[in-house]
């Protein structure tokens, strides 16, 4: 496939996407809250971050932040967010709706409600290079068809003329793919992006947004709660708890020994390697509440290692290896594996 | 028409010698046996067949896994076992027992013995009553369980406790839970009615990792306390691989393979069931997807327009042109005769060839 304006990398081993102390804060009926209080990462073309915590962790949030589709009720209240050398947050709006598309663009989990119900899918698709290009309606809708062939819609040129409803959730999925890569972009986020689909189809769609990524040396930032999707596709990890990043590194490396006992706790829940009949090593309890997150560290209600430190003290990401942080007072405890 | 209380009644009766001898046949035959179940919902073009002939057993304490894609048929499954969808054809026998010929007394004595665990903690639980009330609510329509008051909130104590909830969170409202809280409540509900079979759909999908192992730890503890068997429908195979004795994949409507969780797991028969473990991601790393993964073309064809011969030939990659022409025969590997046998319905069966020589 034949690209126009290919962007140029800013330089080989700068970052595609650089997010450094990023602050979100939350309205909610019962005052404001801290969704992601100084999350930091970074990641390279052609390189898989993934963010990985559970429901309410801020990796959502974080990833909205970036994008700059925050809900009304929350606001970036720190920290920058670096494409190609400039702050989106410091942009004006209308500077920033440049960079959506050709410079970072999305993928969202549930296909139904990101796509535009009463519009034909290919138009939607083409709508990219006539705001961003000037091509003209027939340009845009071949460019469209173009996608669509690459995505594996089967009778691109038919389908181009259905709507979103007529198609299943997989290839709804392929849709939104087609419509976050069309303007080539250097970093895509994908906010789980096969939670919502079959096992089988799940595969077709991780192996669709691998190939793509490699053709076009994009980075991907990989918004997951899934531990296995994170061993099977990304380089990188930046695991996410109660709206703070607890530990970064390589993948192989944090998951075969992890530096932070809820990294060790997620592993063990993992039915994979269990022994039927024997109880899993659960996690006690549940995470926090962004309201009632307690002062020291965010785990420590959880905690196997807890003592009096960290009720005091909040720990804060420092080196744990080569490439790797922590946010554990006594992450080496830890170092058994 | 057996007495459907026979087993409950089981340790009264044990002095007459007729009895005990009914009771032994009670204990050997299987808790659950479906046979040649169908189901189809609307007519002519827009006829939906959800299942198709299928069979289950399940005996008493043993945890089913039920496992397959969207459309194929494990929730209208379900719903047959909990007598809220008759099937149009094939038999269903709850501890010797039709229950869809039970009425009246018979019928709401049945149903106690058969509840669910819902997937959702969130939309499960009625927002305005509290967890006493939640879980002591079966006992409104079965009034003989459990009596008085006084034993009720007596009950409600023990079942908090027995799914790891304190007495203080019987006054807490659904709403003062987290998700895997929710979900223990669900459970002890579950529980209200002393039930022999919980189906549960996708019990632990809506949690979290964290929490989600918690869940499973309270299911696993309550059938080695309690001996309830379980019905466990789960999309995630790990899960099942974890908590299920025995294993039924469905596809479109048909079981397309069953057999003990071990087996069905180390040697699947059925290429559908081997191209679905294979596509479930895993955490090792070393074994990553695309060295291991078996790529099945498409999607699930709609149940409105199922293909001839064997329904999964249009995603098989080792279709061929008898698949097309003749529905598969019913391959039987035979296991032990303790754990029963592995079935699959396939033509051509996965290490059937070789087995001989590698077995």
């Amino acid at each position: 496939m034949t690209r126009t304006a290919a962007p140029a990398p800013t330089g080989t081993d700068d970052p595609a996407l650089d997010v450094e102390g990023l602050c979100v804060d939350l309205s909610t009926p019962l005052g404001t809250v801290r969704a992601v209080d100084g999350v930091s990462f970074s990641v390279r073309r052609g390189r898989t971050l993934a963010l990985l915590g559970e429901s309410g962790c801020g990796k959502s949030m974080t990833a909205l932040s970036v994008v700059g589709l925050l809900d009304p009720a929350a606001r970036v209240t720190g920290g920058a967010v670096r494409v190609r050398g400039s702050d989106t947050l410091r942009l004006s709006p209308a500077e920033r709706r440049k960079l959506a598309g050709p410079v970072l663009s999305i993928v969202f989990q549930d296909a139904l409600t990101a796509l535009n119900p009463v519009q034909p899918v290919g138009r939607q698709i083409g709508e990219a290079f006539r705001i961003h290009r000037g091509l003209s309606r027939r340009e845009a809708r071949e460019k469209a068809i173009e996608l669509m062939t690459r995505v594996g819609i089967p009778e691109p040129r038919e389908r181009a003329r259905s709507y979103p409803h007529q198609f299943s959730g997989g290839m709804r999925q392929r849709l939104l793919i087609a419509m976050a890569v069309a303007l080539d972009p250097d970093v895509l986020i994908a906010d789980e992006p096969t939670t919502a689909l079959d096992v089988t189809v799940q595969a077709q769609i991780m192996r669709l947004l691998r190939d793509i990524q490699n053709e076009r040396d994009m980075a991907l930032v990989l918004i997951t709660h899934d531990l296995a999707v994170v061993a099977q596709r990304a380089d990188d990890v930046v695991i996410m708890y109660a709206g703070t990043v607890v530990e970064k590194g390589p993948v192989r490396d944090v998951f075969s020994a992890p530096r932070h006992p809820y990294t060790q706790g997620l592993l063990d829940s993992v039915p994979e390697h269990a022994v039927r009949g024997r109880p899993l090593p659960a996690v006690p309890g549940s995470p926090p509440e962004l309201s009632a997150v307690p002062p020291g560290c965010a785990f420590q209600d959880r905690c196997p290692l807890v003592r009096e430190r960290c009720v005091r003290e909040r720990p804060v990401l420092r080196p744990a290896g080569e490439g790797r942080t922590t946010a554990c007072h006594f992450a080496e405890e830890l170092t058994h594996a | 028409m057996p007495d459907i209380r026979a087993a409950s009644a089981a340790s009264e009766a044990s002095a007459a010698s007729a009895a005990s001898a009914a009771t032994a046949e009670a204990a050997a035959r299987p808790l659950l046996e479906v046979s040649g179940v169908t189901k189809s919902f609307g007519s002519g073009r827009r006829r939906l067949t959800a299942l198709d002939g299928v069979d289950i057993r399940l005996g008493r304490g043993e945890t089913l896994g039920l496992v397959g894609e969207s459309g194929c048929g494990k929730s209208t499954l379900a719903r047959v076992l909990l007598g809220l969808e008759r099937p149009d054809a094939g038999t269903v026998r709850f501890d010797g027992t039709d229950p869809f010929a039970l009425r009246g007394k018979e019928l709401l004595a049945w149903r106690r013995r058969v509840q669910m665990v819902f997937q959702d903690p969130f939309a499960s639980l009625n927002a305005r009553m509290s967890a006493a009330e939640l879980i002591g609510e079966p006992w409104r329509t079965h009034r003989d369980v459990v009596p008085t008051p006084k034993a009720r909130e007596k009950r409600v104590r023990e079942l908090l406790a027995l799914v790891g909830l304190r007495d203080s969170d019987a006054h807490r409202y659904p709403g003062e839970f987290s998700g895997g809280q929710r979900q223990r409540i669900g459970i002890a509900r579950a529980l209200a009615l002393d039930p022999d079979l919980i189906v549960c759909d996708e019990p632990v999908s809506a949690l979290d990792l964290s929490v989600q192992a918690q869940v499973l730890n309270v299911l696993s503890e309550l059938r080695e306390r309690l001996g309830v068997a379980y019905v466990f429908i789960s999309h995630d195979l790990s899960v099942v691989r974890y908590i299920a004795d025995r294993v039924t994949v469905m596809y479109l409507g048909k079981v397309i393979e069953h057999g003990d969780t071990e087996e069905v797991f180390d040697r699947p028969q059925h290429p559908y069931t081997s191209a679905l473990m294979s596509a479930a991601p895993v955490l090792d790393a070393s074994r990553t997807t695309a060295d291991r993964e078996i790529q099945l073309q498409g999607e699930i064809p709609s149940p409105f327009d199922i293909p001839s011969g064997c329904r999964f030939r249009t995603r098989c990659p080792h279709a061929e042109n008898l698949c097309t022409t003749e529905p598969p025969p019913l391959a039987t590997r035979g296991t032990t005769a303790a754990s029963g046998t592995h079935t699959a319905l396939c033509h051509f069966p996965l290490g059937v060839a070789g087995e001989s020589a590698g077995m």
